[in-house]
């Protein structure tokens, strides 16, 4: 299931602006790897090329390769729709759906892209809702609809929802900061689980959350205002933690910026 | 506790008699009114500011009520009269009572739903490529288009088609050519507000479809569409309710009859705003007024209906919470 990512000397603009320089960095299959930084650095910017959804916005393109083991992504003949179904992504705020049942929320990957049989998408529902976590939940309600979950069941649905399409990398682009401890807490037990089966790109600016979920943790900054955001270093998370090879990234650790 | 005031209040009195004492130098009966006025000005805003909020209302609600009590305070006894919702007017004359309004009726919405077949799919479709397609010159030139479209008087709308329909192309006037000019009046309505529906659907909805590899026309159709609907159904029925009682391009493109006549593209055609109009010599005769009355409180529920009908669509398409 779990493919790695090979990301080579990558540049991302907006339009005429860069937002990203020169980032090269692997991101091994089954961890989770944590993006760090301080905001504005570019590291949701980044993380958004590893499926290209940063060019949903207009005049977003990327120089640099993107490799998820021998596929390029960045090839001409790469479909970006492809390339979402391989890489999933869970937002910041929990997203479901509003016309949808929390049924249908977790089936609208497959439905969208015309899965019909009923018992195919039974059984995908339920094995992504207990993989979400959410199973014993929601059993009961699953015609209700799914905004009316709480704020960490909704975001556990959108991760339910975006492993339903079974992608083999999951990008999660702060999943929490929308949520309560508990709530946090939840995911961050889910994330650890995930681990076995995906690889997970997280980026976080709770750098606790970064310490307990990650084993790898990547610093992103920018040298001031206006620059390019640049991976300062990434490696083990311990190490990061409590010997980085980096000035910059011993200071934002110890809070002393950022 | 007492002591201290007390030992405070010599040095207040270094300035006798003088009213502006600093704040906080003194927390006695001046710190209380001087924190009072502000307070009994903003009462006062509050109450003046209401006053106007409902007189402005009230002021609103006249003309409607106004218009809605006479109309059918004048009209009702017609729709209650044994022909009104089953004849039509063939041999009526001015001076003649009752008569039927089934002709106008089936007319009137006949030409409404014809206009909007037409011009629902494309405004619907005009808005989607404005908000979800289109970038550069040729959105902002087809959005100032339906700009000026918007702004065009019905009967400038009627004479355009005129001009196109029997005078360049040589054909006769007809119901349907009066259903192309309440096309050109009813797409700007619908492009705007199915707009507006679309531009409130947040972006997050389509990220999230986006991100489950779900290609667009898919994510515009199921996602973004759905989620806008019940606000896309009440924007048609405005835009119909709009074009229902629109009298001009009737006047100049549909001549009226007083006889059953379901063919929309030949001949004379029977609506209810022409109705209306019908004896527009003699509302002298009582007979004429009360028809008019009849006819005009008839387009009014007919506008409701809809109006109606819309909410129930929309409420069982709404988003659910």
């Amino acid at each position: 299931m779990a493919k790695r990512i090979d990301v080579s000397d990558l540049n991302v603009y907006y339009g005429s602006f860069k937002a990203v320089e020169g980032v090269s960095m692997t991101v091994e299959p089954r961890s989770v790897t944590a993006f760090i930084g301080p905001s504005g650095c570019g590291k949701s910017t980044f993380l958004r090329t590893l499926n290209r959804m940063h060019e949903v916005i207009p005049g977003g393109r990327v120089e640099g390769k993107v490799m998820l083991d021998d596929q390029d992504l960045y090839a001409s003949s790469m479909d970006p729709v492809t390339v979402r179904r391989t890489v999933g992504m869970v937002f910041q705020r929990p997203n479901p759906f509003p016309t949808m049942s929390i049924y249908d929320n977790v089936a609208a990957g497959l439905r969208l892209n015309g899965v019909k049989n009923k018992k195919t998408l039974d059984g995908i529902v339920e094995s992504s809702l207990k993989g979400a976590n959410l199973w014993n939940e929601v059993k009961d309600r699953l015609s209700k609809p799914g905004a009316g979950l709480s704020g960490g069941q909704q975001q556990r649905l959108c991760i339910a929802r975006a492993i339903a399409v079974q992608p083999q990398v999951l990008l999660m682009d702060e999943p929490c900061s929308a949520l309560d401890p508990i709530s946090t807490l939840a995911i961050e037990d889910l994330v650890n689980e995930l681990k076995n089966e995906f690889t997970i790109v997280i980026v976080t600016h709770n750098m606790q959350q970064a310490a307990r979920v990650s084993d790898r943790t990547a610093f992103f900054n920018l040298k001031a205002t206006g620059e390019p955001g640049r991976l300062v270093e990434i490696g083990d998370t311990t190490r990061i933690f409590n010997n980085p090879t980096e000035q910059a990234t011993e200071d934002y650790i110890s809070g002393r910026f950022g | 506790m007492s002591t201290a005031t007390d030992r405070r209040a010599p040095d207040d009195r270094a300035v006798p008699g003088d009213p502006s004492t600093p704040p906080g130098g003194r927390p006695g009966r001046d710190a209380l009114s001087e924190m009072s006025n502000p307070h009994r000005a903003r009462m006062i805003k509050d109450v003046v500011a209401r006053i106007v909020m409902w007189g402005a209302f009230a002021l609103a609600m006249v003309p409607l009520v106004w218009i809605l009590g006479t109309v059918v305070g004048k009209g009702f006894h017609m729709l209650t009269t044994a022909t009104w919702w089953t004849g039509n007017q063939r041999n009526i004359n001015s001076d003649d009572f009752g008569g039927g309004a089934r002709h106008a009726i089936e007319g009137t919405l006949q030409m409404v739903g014809f206009t909007a077949l037409i011009a629902v799919p494309i405004g619907i479709l005009t808005a989607v490529y404005l908000v979800e397609y289109g970038r550069g010159r040729l959105a902002k030139a087809i959005s100032f288009t339906v700009d000026i479209l918007s702004g065009v008087p019905s009967i400038v709308a009627a004479l355009f088609i005129y001009a196109v329909w029997v005078t360049t192309f040589g054909l006769g006037r007809s119901g349907f050519a009066a259903s192309l000019a309440l096309v050109l009046l009813m797409i700007p309505v619908i492009v705007r507000s199915t707009e507006e529906m679309l531009k409130l659907v947040p972006n997050e909805l389509r990220e999230a479809a986006y991100a489950l590899g779900v290609p667009k026309w898919v994510t515009v159709v199921k996602v973004v569409l759905r989620t806008a609907f019940s606000g896309i159904v009440t924007g048609v029925l405005l835009g119909i309710a709009r074009v229902m009682g629109e009298t001009a391009p009737l006047l100049i493109l549909a001549p009226y009859t007083k006889n059953f006549q379901r063919d929309l593209f030949n001949g004379n055609f029977p609506t209810l705003p022409m109705m209306i109009n019908q004896d527009r010599g003699d509302f002298a005769l009582a007979t004429a007024a009360e028809r008019m009355w009849g006819a005009a409180l008839t387009l009014i529920i007919l506008v409701l209906l809809l109006n109606l009908i819309g909410r129930v669509i929309a409420h069982y398409g709404s988003v659910k919470k």
